[in-house]
C-alpha cells in the first residue's frame, strides 16, 4: 500500500530536479526532461534519490520511457 | 617554412586571484598567493562564472579550466561564432592528478551509502581529460581534444602538442594549458608521504633555506592561432611560441637526474627548435619549486644549455609567489612569461634571501625589474617545466 501522496513525491522530484540546474519556475508536471536540459545522468542521479528516499528501485529501462516530470511522479508514487 | 602560431589571449586563476592580470600584477609587487603552507584560489567562487549545473558536473580543476579559457577567448576576441572552422580549432588542457576531490567524495558515498549510490557523474568529473572536454563542449571547439598527462611538466606539454598541432596544419588554432586542484587531505597526506612539501610552508626557490615545495591550485591558458590566419582576422598578437623541446631521464620516479642533461637537451631542442642561440635569451621562467633537487638540477641544466649566457640572463620562479600548481604549472607560467615579455618587466623571485653557495645565476631577488633587450629586438624568454616522472620540457617565447 502506498504510504506516500502525490504531492509529496512531486515536491521532492521538483527539489531534486531544481538542484540539477533548471530554473525551479519551469519545472512543471507537463515540463518535459528534454526542455529542462535533464539527461540520462541527471536521470540516474533522480533514480538514486528516489531509492533512498522511497526504497523505489527504477531502473535505466523504466527511466528510458520518461518524457515529463509526471511521468516520473507518477511511475514512482506507483510503486512506493 | 613552419607555420607560425601566435597567441592572441590568455587567462588564469591562481592563488593570487582570478584573471591573468592580477597574477602579473600581484607577483611583480612582491605579493604572496600562500597562505598556511598552501597556494589556494581562495577567491575563486565557482557561481561567480559557471551555472549551476556546470558547477555541479565539473570538478574543481575544470571549473578552473573553464574560468581560465573563457577569459583567454574573450581576450582573443573570438566572438559567439569561432573565427575558424570548428573541426580546424582544437583543445589541448593537461592535469597531472585529475579530479581527486571527486574520487575522494565519491569514495566515501561508496562506503557509507554502498556502491550503488555512487554518483554517475563520478567518472565524467575525475577523468583526467574532463578540462578538455568541458572547455570544447563550452566553445564548440570540434578539432583534436585530449588532456596531457605529465605531471607537473603537464601543462607545458599541453603548449607544445598545441602548438606542433598548428605548425602541422592540423588546426588553425588550439585552446590550450591546464589545470589542477589538489588540495584536498588526501592530495596533501600523499604528497606529505614523499616529503615533497616544505614543512615551513614557505616556497622559496634556490635559496640555501629551500626546503621543498608549497602545493598550489589554479588554471591557465592561452589561446594560439597560426600567425597569416590571426593577421587576416586582425587579431592583436600578444607574443608568440616559437619552440619547444621536450626529453625525459629514463632515471628515477621523483628525482630529476642531477647533472642536469636530460632537463639541458629539453632546453637546447626548444632553442634551436626556435632559431634561438643563447645570446637571444633574455629572460627565463624557471621550473624552480623550491626543493633541493629540482633547483639544482635545474640550474645545472640552464648552465648547460646556455653556457657561459647562462650567469647573465634573469631567472625567476613564479612558484615563489603562487606555489606549484603540478599540471597547470608551466600553462600559468606560461601565461606569466607572456605578460613578462608584454610589460617588459620581470617579477622577481620571492624569499630568496639567501644565497646557496652551489647555484650561482641571477635568481632576481628583491623585487622587479625591466626586462632589457639586446639590439633593442623583440623580446625572449625560456619558460621550463620538470617532473615527477623525469618528463622535461622547455617552451621558448617570443613577445612583439
Amino acid at each position: 500500500m502506498s504510504t506516500v501522496t502525490n504531492e509529496q513525491v512531486e515536491t521532492r522530484v521538483v527539489e531534486a530536479l531544481a538542484s540539477f540546474g533548471p530554473d525551479p519556475s519551469q519545472i512543471t508536471r507537463d515540463a518535459t526532461f528534454e526542455e529542462l536540459d535533464i539527461d540520462s545522468l541527471d536521470l540516474v542521479e533522480l533514480a538514486q534519490i528516489v531509492e533512498d528516499e522511497y526504497g523505489v528501485v527504477l531502473k535505466g529501462e523504466d527511466m528510458k520511457e520518461l518524457k515529463t516530470v509526471g511521468d516520473a511522479v507518477d511511475l514512482i508514487v506507483s510503486r512506493a | 617554412m613552419k607555420r607560425r602560431a601566435v597567441i592572441t589571449g590568455f587567462g588564469a586563476v591562481t592563488p593570487l586571484g582570478v584573471g591573468a592580470r592580477t597574477l602579473h600584477e600581484r607577483w611583480a609587487a612582491g605579493e604572496s598567493g600562500i597562505a598556511d603552507g598552501a597556494g589556494a584560489c581562495r577567491d575563486f567562487e565557482p557561481k561567480e562564472y559557471l551555472s549551476v549545473k556546470e558547477v555541479r558536473r565539473l570538478d574543481r580543476f575544470s571549473q578552473f579550466a573553464l574560468v581560465a579559457s573563457a577569459e583567454a577567448i574573450r581576450q582573443a576576441g573570438w566572438g559567439e561564432e569561432l573565427p575558424y572552422d570548428p573541426f580546424q580549432v582544437g583543445c589541448v588542457i593537461a592535469t597531472g592528478i585529475g579530479g581527486i576531490e571527486t574520487v575522494e567524495t565519491q569514495h566515501d558515498v561508496m562506503r557509507d551509502k554502498g556502491a550503488k549510490m555512487v554518483s554517475p557523474l563520478g567518472v565524467p568529473q575525475y577523468m583526467p581529460n574532463a578540462g578538455a572536454a568541458a572547455v570544447a563542449m563550452k566553445h564548440g571547439l570540434q578539432g583534436q581534444m585530449y588532456g596531457v598527462v605529465s605531471a607537473c611538466s603537464g601543462g607545458a606539454h599541453a603548449i607544445g602538442s598545441a602548438l606542433r598541432m598548428i605548425q602541422y596544419g592540423d588546426a588553425d588554432a588550439v585552446v590550450t594549458g591546464g589545470a589542477e586542484a589538489t588540495l584536498t587531505e588526501f592530495g596533501f597526506a600523499c604528497f606529505n608521504a614523499m616529503q615533497a612539501l616544505s614543512p615551513t610552508g614557505i616556497s622559496r626557490p634556490f635559496d640555501a633555506r629551500r626546503d621543498g615545495f608549497v602545493m598550489g591550485e589554479g588554471a591557465g591558458v592561452i589561446v594560439l592561432e597560426e600567425a597569416e590566419a590571426a593577421e587576416a582576422r586582425g587579431a592583436t598578437v600578444l607574443a608568440e611560441v616559437i619552440g619547444y623541446g621536450s626529453t625525459s631521464d629514463a632515471f628515477h620516479l621523483t628525482a630529476p637526474e642531477p647533472s642536469g642533461r636530460p632537463a639541458s637537451k629539453a632546453i637546447s631542442l626548444a632553442l634551436a627548435d626556435a632559431g634561438v642561440t643563447p645570446v637571444g635569451v633574455d629572460y627565463v621562467n624557471a621550473h624552480g619549486t623550491s626543493t633541493q633537487l629540482n633547483d639544482a638540477a635545474e640550474t645545472a641544466a640552464l648552465k648547460l644549455a646556455l653556457g657561459e649566457r647562462a650567469g647573465d640572463i634573469p631567472v625567476s620562479s613564479t612558484k615563489s609567489a603562487i606555489g606549484h600548481l603540478l599540471g597547470a604549472a608551466g600553462a600559468v607560467e606560461a601565461v606569466a612569461t607572456v605578460q613578462i615579455l608584454a610589460e617588459r618587466i620581470i617579477p622577481p623571485t620571492l624569499n630568496y634571501e639567501v644565497p646557496d653557495p652551489e647555484l650561482d645565476l641571477d635568481y632576481v631577488p628583491g623585487e622587479a625589474r625591466p626586462l632589457t633587450m639586446n639590439n633593442g629586438r623583440p623580446p625572449v624568454a625560456i619558460s621550463n617545466s620538470f617532473a615527477f616522472g623525469g618528463h622535461n620540457v622547455s617552451l621558448v617565447l617570443r613577445g612583439v
